[in-house]
C-alpha cells in the first residue's frame, strides 16, 4: 500500500483513496463511541470541524505551522467532546441521539454565523498546507500534490488503529464494552460508567480532531457545509458496516463507503440509490457488519 | 455491619421507598421479603448507589454511604448481583468474571479467586471460554453470583437468584448461598420464594408499598400468620 503512489500515481484515485482513508480516520475515532462504548453519536462531522477551524484559525490569524497544530487540534476536540458528553450523556437512548444531533448542527450553524471569527458561510482561505524539513533538500511544502497527503493519513490511519486496537484490549476497553453489552451489569461491577462514557468522547473527538487538522491543510479552504448531518451518518454506516467495535471493521468499512460512490459513477444519476442498494444487501447478508463479533449467543 | 435509617428513595420525582430501616449483621443472611412492587429491588439500588436515596441515610462498616456512586460502594465491599442476572451473553464466562474484578488491581490474588470459584461453581470452570449466552438459566445465575464474589465483597446484595429457574434449580441456587454464608459472607436476600429465603436466612423484613410491614427472626416470620397467608401460600 505504501508503494502504491509509486506504481500507480493517478492523482485522481489517489484523491479518493486520501479522502477514504481520511473517513477511516474519522471512524476509527467514532467507532470508540459508538461500537465499543455503545453511545449513539449523531454529530460525530463538529469534531472533525472543531479539529479543522482549530488548526485553520490558529494558522491564519496567529501564524502557526502544522505540525505543533495538531495537538491543540485534537485538545480542543476531545474537551469539546467531554463537554458535551456532561450533559448529553444524562439522557438516555433516543433523547441522546437527538442531544448529539443536535450538538453536530449548533457547531455547524455557529461556524456559519461567527462571521467575523470564521469568515460565515464562505469559510477560511488560505490555509498553509504543511512542510516539511527533508534532509538534504530543505523545506519541502505538501502543496496541492496528492500523495504527500496520502501519506500522511496512511500514517495517521496506522497509528490510530494501532491506538485503537491497544485501547480496546485494555481495561478501559473492556469497561467500555461492558457498559455498552449492560450499563447497569457494568455499574454493579464497579465501573464508573459516566466517566468512562466521557473517556469514549473524548478519545473519539481527539481523534476527529486531528483528521479535520489534516483536511484543513490538505484543502486549504474550510466551509462550514463540509460538516453536515450527511457525514456524520456516512461515518456512523462506516462503522456499523464494519462491525460495532471492531478496529479492521472500521477502515474497511470506511475505504468501501468512500470509495463506492466512485466506483459507481458509471450508474450517474443512480449512484446514491445503488450506494442504498448496495449497503442494505451488504447488510442482509451480515447484520453483525464484516467483522463483528457475531450474536449467535441469543440474550436469555 | 449496613444499616439503614428511614431511607426514602425513588425514580424520577417520585418516591417508592418510604423512611425503610434495616440492618444486616456481620455473617448474617437476611431476607427482604414482599409483594411484586413493594420497593425490594429498589432497595438494593439505594444502597449500592444505583438510585438515590433522598432521605435518611445508609451506613456500611460505620461508614455513609450517602451519595456514593455505585464504584465506589463496589470499592468499599458491597456486590449488588442484580435483578434477572444482567450476564453479558455475548462475552465468554471467563470475561464475565473478570468483569466483576474490575476494580481490583491485585492480579495473583485475582487469579486464586478465579480457580476458587471454579471449584465451587465447576460448571464455570469448564465452560470459562464459551459465551454466557449459552449457558442454561441455572449456570447463568450460578455466573451472576460468581461474579459479584469477584469483587471481593464483604456483603453480597442478591436480587432474586431464583427467578426464573426449575425448582430442582432453585434448590442447589439456595443451596449454594446457604454455602458461600457458612464460609463467612454476609447476605441480604431479595426472594419472591419466602418459603426457602427464610429457610436460609436469619432474620427477615416484609416491605409492603415502600415501608416495613413486619421484621422478625426468620423462623418467626415463617410461622407468622400474616407471612403465611400472602407469602407462604398458606
Ligand atoms: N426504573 C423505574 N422507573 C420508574 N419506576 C420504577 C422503576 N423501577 C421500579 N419502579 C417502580 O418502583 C416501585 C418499586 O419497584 P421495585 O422494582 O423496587 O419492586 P420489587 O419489590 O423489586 O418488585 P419485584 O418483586 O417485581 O421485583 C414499583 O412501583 C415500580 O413500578
Ligand atoms: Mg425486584
Amino acid at each position: 500500500m505504501a508503494a502504491l503512489p509509486l506504481v500507480y500515481p493517478h492523482p485522481y484515485h489517489l484523491d479518493v483513496l486520501t479522502t477514504s482513508l481520511l473517513y477511516a480516520l474519522l471512524a476509527l475515532g467514532l467507532n470508540l463511541i459508538v461500537g465499543l462504548t455503545g453511545v449513539l453519536h449523531l454529530g460525530y462531522a463538529a469534531f472533525f470541524a472543531i479539529g479543522a477551524y482549530t488548526y485553520g484559525l490558529l494558522n491564519l490569524r496567529a501564524g502557526w505551522p502544522f505540525w505543533p497544530s495538531l495537538v491543540p487540534a485534537a485538545a480542543v476536540a476531545g474537551l469539546f467532546g467531554v463537554g458535551i458528553g456532561l450533559p448529553a450523556l444524562r439522557v438516555r437512548g433516543d433523547y441522546l441521539a437527538i442531544v448529539t444531533l443536535g450538538f453536530g448542527e449548533i457547531v455547524r450553524i455557529a461556524f456559519t454565523n461567527l462571521e467575523r471569527w470564521t469568515g460565515g458561510p464562505n469559510g477560511l482561505l488560505g490555509i498553509d498546507h504543511p512542510r516539511l524539513w527533508w534532509p538534504g533538500h530543505g523545506i519541502f511544502d505538501f502543496g496541492v500534490a496528492s500523495a504527500p497527503y496520502y501519506y500522511l493519513v496512511c500514517a495517521a490511519v496506522i497509528l490510530a488503529a494501532a491506538l485503537c486496537v491497544r485501547l480496546s484490549r485494555s481495561r478501559i476497553g473492556r469497561a467500555w464494552v461492558a457498559i455498552r453489552e449492560d450499563e447497569l451489569a457494568a455499574a454493579c461491577a464497579g465501573i464508573p460508567v459516566l466517566q468512562l462514557k466521557l473517556l469514549a468522547q473524548g478519545c473519539g473527538g481527539a481523534i476527529a480532531g486531528l483528521a479535520g487538522a489534516v483536511f484543513a491543510a490538505k484543502q486549504g479552504t474550510i466551509t462550514p457545509d463540509s460538516f453536515d448531518f450527511i457525514l456524520s451518518v456516512m461515518v456512523l454506516a462506516m462503522v456499523v458496516l464494519g462491525g460495532l467495535g471492531s478496529v479492521r471493521g472500521a477502515i474497511v468499512g470506511a475505504l468501501v463507503l468512500g470509495s463506492l460512490p466512485e466506483l459507481l459513477r458509471g450508474f450517474d444519476q443512480y449512484r446514491m440509490l445503488a450506494f442504498g442498494l448496495a449497503m442494505i444487501v451488504i447488510m442482509r447478508l451480515r447484520p453483525q457488519g464484516l467483522f463483528g463479533r457475531s450474536s449467535h449467543a441469543s440474550a436469555a | 455491619m449496613l444499616r439503614l435509617d428511614g431511607i426514602a428513595a425513588g425514580y424520577g420525582r417520585t418516591n417508592c421507598l418510604h423512611g425503610v430501616s434495616l440492618e444486616v449483621r456481620e455473617g448474617e443472611v437476611v431476607a427482604l421479603l414482599g409483594a411484586n412492587g413493594a420497593g425490594k429491588t429498589t432497595t438494593l439500588m439505594a444502597i449500592s448507589g444505583l438510585v438515590p436515596v433522598r432521605q435518611g441515610r445508609v451506613v456500611f462498616q460505620g461508614r455513609a454511604l450517602g451519595g456514593l456512586p455505585p464504584a465506589d460502594v463496589v470499592g468499599l465491599g458491597i456486590s449488588h448481583v442484580p435483578e434477572g442476572r444482567r450476564i453479558l451473553p455475548r462475552l465468554t464466562v471467563l470475561e464475565n468474571l473478570e468483569l466483576g474484578g474490575y476494580l481490583r488491581r491485585d492480579r495473583p490474588a485475582l487469579r486464586q479467586d478465579l480457580e476458587r470459584l471454579y471449584e465451587l461453581f465447576p460448571v464455570l470452570g469448564e465452560r470459562r471460554r464459551q459465551l454466557a449466552g449459552t449457558l442454561s438459566g441455572g449456570e447463568q445465575q450460578m455466573l451472576a453470583i460468581a461474579r459479584g464474589l469477584m469483587a471481593r465483597p464483604k456483603l453480597l446484595l442478591l436480587d432474586e437468584p431464583s427467578l426464573g429457574l426449575s425448582p430442582k434449580l432453585v434448590v442447589t441456587i439456595f443451596e449454594t448461598i446457604a454455602r458461600l454464608n457458612r464460609e463467612g459472607m454476609t447476605i441480604l436476600l431479595v426472594e419472591q420464594n419466602a418459603y426457602l429465603a427464610l429457610r436460609i436466612a436469619h432474620r427477615g423484613y416484609v416491605l409492603e408499598a415502600g415501608r416495613l410491614a413486619l421484621t422478625d427472626t426468620a423462623p418467626n416470620l415463617a410461622q407468622n400468620p400474616q407471612v403465611k397467608s400472602a407469602y407462604l401460600g398458606g
